[in-house]
Order: structure tokens, then sequence, then C-alpha cells
């Protein structure tokens, strides 16, 4: 399958919504404007030189940023997406699953699998952000669930990257469910005295962020990610009045106790790496 | 009996009503053959309300969930169980107007219980902030089922919000954090838990307290991921369209029967809860009652592992196993 293939940071260009690509080798900079060269982009695994913005990241960039080199073995990426409830909106939702499909090579909107960190065996996921939104239906529920009960089996902790607008509407109460399956299998991930590290990234909104996303041990978030349960229109549009500057920003959040910290991209590996080390290091007994 | 708030598809029924009244009134002052003609027409109020309830369509279920004469959680409380005596405060801000909850007894048996509210009139709506809780609320909610773990009480909780509060104190206190926190804590309950929507079921903000080994829900509620109108907004991005949104969505008690979701409907009398309180309460009572005497058997790791279980399997895909 294609995300299986070494040089995969050519594809996040073509994927990503927050950039625009005026020409093949340029891509500009949604936050200041800046053009920056392709290369350039990569080598700074998407985020801007000039002013230091995050660029959003397909779920398999994710995880080669983050997973040793060759060690990601992916797990149940024969699990797609049904239109259970036969919804239409605009559109079909079997239409936009399939547009989402061929334009993202995903069967919906998340990536799990094993592999090493910094040699150290996990559990990993990461959300695909351009598969509609990053929506959570049954099927990221059903692949987060399988992920931590077999981290459970194989004693391994979690690492999970959300990148999410919420729950999927299209699968109405069975999206809304998820929420709840994914949480008691965390609940079971604790008692069994595995560590999980839950990443934050731009944007992680609405079910996600009330379920499994807010649950980890350790919450890390990237700078500036737009992190909250309602989304900042419909909050201004309750209390009519202009929301505060940065306000559900990562930094924000940091200032308010809800996250552990903040870690730049390039930080990242090494900063989760060291945390599952120290919560998980076995010790002589002295 | 005259209702103070007719739904827009009752005003048949509000017309005939009118009209009973008048001649009721008329008869008090003497009137001749009135006695027959009000007989006749209350029976044709009575046919006509049943076949519009015999029919309802999704928004209109809404409406009913809507009611404003409905009854709200403390209603329920206080006519099922007895000796119920409000807790208050999540001892971190504040105590949430929002979620009440607290001892009581049902049919003697010590139980918490614990659900939304919402206000009657203009001034207990803003104190109740119209049943939709802050992270205080659902941390409230969270110390209670704690308590009732601790001392080994079955726990009952009553849904009625639109949805968790969306507003700039409720983020920076952590909403998401808040219900997430309530969703892991309730699957690992090692005491019953039946959650009964009696109004709206709005979202994470009802599942925040809803994560249940039984799940009842009142003939006229209803259960979503977000409200039609909002749907109607996001996906139609045209919030008129909330009638399609709430048909599409599934969001009555039928449906979601169907699907797997809840595990049984409590009648409501013809014309929803609020025209025969009382009636309501009775049923209600009864179906809790038998849920608790059912669940009251079972041992703890049994419970927990069946709860488990039920929100493990709700989900439909479909799978390629060649990969
Ligand atoms: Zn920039």
């Amino acid at each position: 399958m294609i995300w299986f293939k070494k040089d995969l940071f050519s594809r996040n260009h073509d994927d990503s919504k927050s950039v625009k690509v005026p020409v093949g080798l340029w891509v500009k900079c949604e936050n200041c404007g800046e053009i920056i060269y392709k290369k350039e982009a990569e080598r700074s695994l998407d985020v801007c030189p000039k002013c230091n913005y995050h660029f959003r990241i397909s779920a398999q960039s994710r995880i080669n940023i983050i997973a040793d080199e060759g060690s990601f073995k992916e797990e149940d990426a024969g699990v797609e997406p049904v239109d259970a409830l036969d919804f239409k909106d605009l559109k079909k939702y079997r239409e936009r699953i399939k547009a989402s499909q061929k334009e993202t090579g995903l069967k919906d909107a998340i990536i799990s699998g094993d592999a090493l960190i910094n040699g150290q065996k996990v559990m990993i996921a990461a959300f695909e952000f351009s598969f509609m939104g990053g929506s959570m239906g049954s099927v990221v529920g059903e692949k987060i669930t399988r992920m931590i009960e077999r981290a459970i089996e194989q004693r391994r902790g979690v690492v999970i990257f959300s990148s999410s607008g919420g729950a999927r509407m299209q699968e109405s109460i069975l999206s809304l469910m998820q929420m709840a399956k994914t949480s008691a299998a965390l609940a079971r991930l604790r008692q069994a005295g595995l560590p999980y590290i839950s990443v934050l990234t731009d944007p992680t909104m609405g079910g996600v962020t009330a379920s499994f996303a807010m649950l980890g041990d350790v919450i890390i978030a990237e700078p500036r990610a737009l992190i909250g349960f309602a989304g900042p229109r419909v909050i201004a549009e309750t209390i009519r009045q202009t929301l505060p500057e940065g306000f559900q920003r990562a930094e924000y959040l940091l200032e308010h106790g809800m996250i552990d910290m903040i870690v730049e991209r390039k930080m990242l590996k090494d900063t989760i790496s060291r945390i599952l080390a120290m919560l998980t290091e076995r010790r002589e007994a002295e | 009996m005259v209702y103070r708030h007719w739904l827009d598809f009752e005003k048949s029924v509000e017309e005939i009503e009118k009209k009973i009244e008048e001649l009721k009134l008329r008869q008090s002052e003497g009137g001749g053959r009135t006695a027959e003609e009000i007989d006749k027409l209350e029976k044709k109020s009575k046919k006509l309300l049943r076949d519009i309830y015999s029919r309802l369509t999704p928004s209109q279920i809404t409406q009913v969930a809507r009611h404003p004469d409905r009854p709200y959680t403390a209603d329920y409380i206080t006519a099922v169980f007895d000796e119920f005596m409000e807790l208050h405060g999540d001892r971190c801000f504040k105590d949430d107007p929002a979620i009440i909850g607290g001892l009581a007894r049902l049919d003697g048996v010590p139980v918490v219980v614990i659900g939304q509210q919402k206000g009657r009139n203009a001034k207990e709506k803003v104190l109740r902030n119209f049943g939709m809780p802050h992270p205080e609320g659902y941390r409230k909610a969270l110390r209670l089922m704690d308590l009732a773990e601790r001392f080994g009480r079955p726990i009952f909780t009553f849904i009625d919000t639109p949805g968790a509060y969306p507003g700039i104190g409720a983020e920076e206190r952590g909403q998401s954090e808040a219900i997430a926190a309530n969703l892991m804590a309730m699957s690992a309950l090692g005491v019953p838990v039946i959650s009964t929507v009696v109004g709206e079921g709005g979202s994470g903000g009802a599942l925040a307290i809803g994560v249940a080994d039984r799940m009842l829900m009142l003939e006229y509620s209803t259960y979503s991921v977000i409200s039609p109108e909002g749907c109607a907004a996001i996906l139609w991005k045209d919030g008129s369209k909330a009638d399609l949104a709430a048909k599409s969505l599934r969001i009555d008690a039928q449906s979601l029967l169907k699907l797997g979701i809840i595990d049984r409907i409590v009648k409501e009398p013809v014309g929803g809860a609020h025209r025969d309180a009382p009636s309501t309460f009775k049923s209600l009572k009864t179906a809790l009652a038998a849920q608790m005497k059912d669940l009251a058997s079972m041992d703890t790791d049994a419970l927990v592992e069946n709860r488990y279980k039920k929100f493990r399997n709700i989900g439909v895909y479909a799978e390629d196993r060649r990969f």
C-alpha cells in the first residue's frame, strides 16, 4: 500500500489543506504568506521557517516523522466505512466516502498500527484531517479501540495524534457512541498500567477532544493548534461576544492547565520517547 | 383541559378545545343542549390528538421533547423517588445548577440520582442555563457517581439537555476534559447505571451522564450527536432544513431502539408526558424499578464486563480481511 513507501514526504503537500501550491516547487504559508521552497518545507517537517506555523500534515507524514524508519506496521487497514443510516445531506454519505477515499488513498480518517519510537514498542495512530475533516465515525472508533486492546495484550504504550473536527454527523448516534467506546478502552489501558500519550494537533475539536484526546496520561499539543469542545463560531454566536485573542489555541490551553506541554514538531519524537521511557523503564529493586 | 402551549401541528386540536371551553362557559350560564355537544367535541378532540400523535415526524417529536410544559428531571426525581436529598458542588469551582443530583430511595432502596435540569420560567431558565451544563456540572456528577460506587448504590441518571454549554468559561475550565473523564469513569463503575432520556439528549453533553448498563427513553424524547438545527446549518448550510436533518439523524426513540442504542422505550400519554404527568411518572417508576431489580443480581465483574461489551460493539463498518 501507498503508505509503506519510504519517501512519502512528497504526498503531504498535495493533500494538506493548509498548504496552497502556487507552482509545483513552492508552497505558501497560510499564516504569514511566506513563499517557501518545497524542499525547505520538507526539511523543516512542514513548519514555516519564517513564522513557525505548523502546517497540517497527512497521517502518513506524521507517522514517518515519529516512527523509527521502517518500523511501522499498519493494522486494521481493511476496516472501511459503511453508510449504515443511508444518510444524505446535500450529498450522499456514500459519495462523500468515495471522494475522500480517492483524494487520500485511505479507507477512513485514521491510520493505526504498531511501531518503534527510538526503539520503544508502541501502538500509534494518526488522523488524516483531509478525510472528511478527520471526523470520527464507526471506523475511527473501532480502529482506536482495537489498537488500545492490542496494546493491552502486547503490553505496549499508546500514542495518538489527533486532528479532527469531531464526531461524524453522517453516522449520527453511532459516531457519538464511539466517544464512549474509545474512552472505555482507555479505562482498561489505565487499569493495565500502560501509558497513553495524546498529541493534539491543529485542529482537535468536538467529540474527539471530549473523549480519548483529553484522556492522555500526558497531553502534548503542537504550537498554535486549535483545541476545543465547541467551535469558535458556535461560541461567538452563543455568547454574542468577540472571543479573546488566542482563544482555544494550544498556548491558551496550557495557560489554563488543560495540557502538559507544547512541543515543536521537530522535538516531538524525542519528547514522546523520553516520556515513555520515564514512565515504563524497569528499575532493579533497590 | 386547556394548555398554555400548543405546538404548531396541534392547532386543529387547540381550536376544538377552545370551542369546548366556550361551550362550557355558556353551559355554566345555563345553555340548553350544550352538554351533548361538548361530549361530541371532546371525543373528536381526543381522536384527532391520537391521530396526530400516531404519526409524528422526527422534527415534531423534537418539538414535544422540548415542550415548555414537559416534566423536567426534578419533577421525575420528586415523583419517582422518596427522600431525595440534593447534594451540591464539584469541590473545585462551583455548584452548577444545570445538573442536579443527590441521594434518594427507589422502593426503599438507597440510590444516587443525577440529571440535567432545565428551568420553567424566565428567571429559572437563566439560573439553570437552559439545561446546558458547564464542566463543574459534569464534575459534580462524577463526584456523585464515585460516591455511589464507594457505597454500592445504583445510579439513575436523567438526560435532558440541548448540549454541554459552548462558552468561554466552559472551554477554559475544560468542558472536553470533564466530559471525557466521565465517559471513562462511567465505563468502569462497579455499580449499576440506569439512564433515561426524558427530553433532549444533546450530544456529548448528554452522553457524559449516559454511559449506562441500561438506556431508556421516554417515547417522545430525542437523542442525537447534534441538534437538527446545528446539523442542518453545517451539512445543508441552511438552518431551515432542520426537518430533513431530524429525519436523517434518526433521533427518535423508535429508530434508536432499532439501532440497538437504547434498551427500552417508556410509553407516554397521547399528546406527550405533560398532558398526564402522573401516569408518565408511574410508567417510568415501574420501568426503573424493573431494571434495578434485573441488574441487582449481577455480580460486579459481570456488570462491568457487560457494559464494556455493550459500547465496544456499537459501530457499523465493513472489513476487507485481505489487508
Ligand atoms: Zn509562516
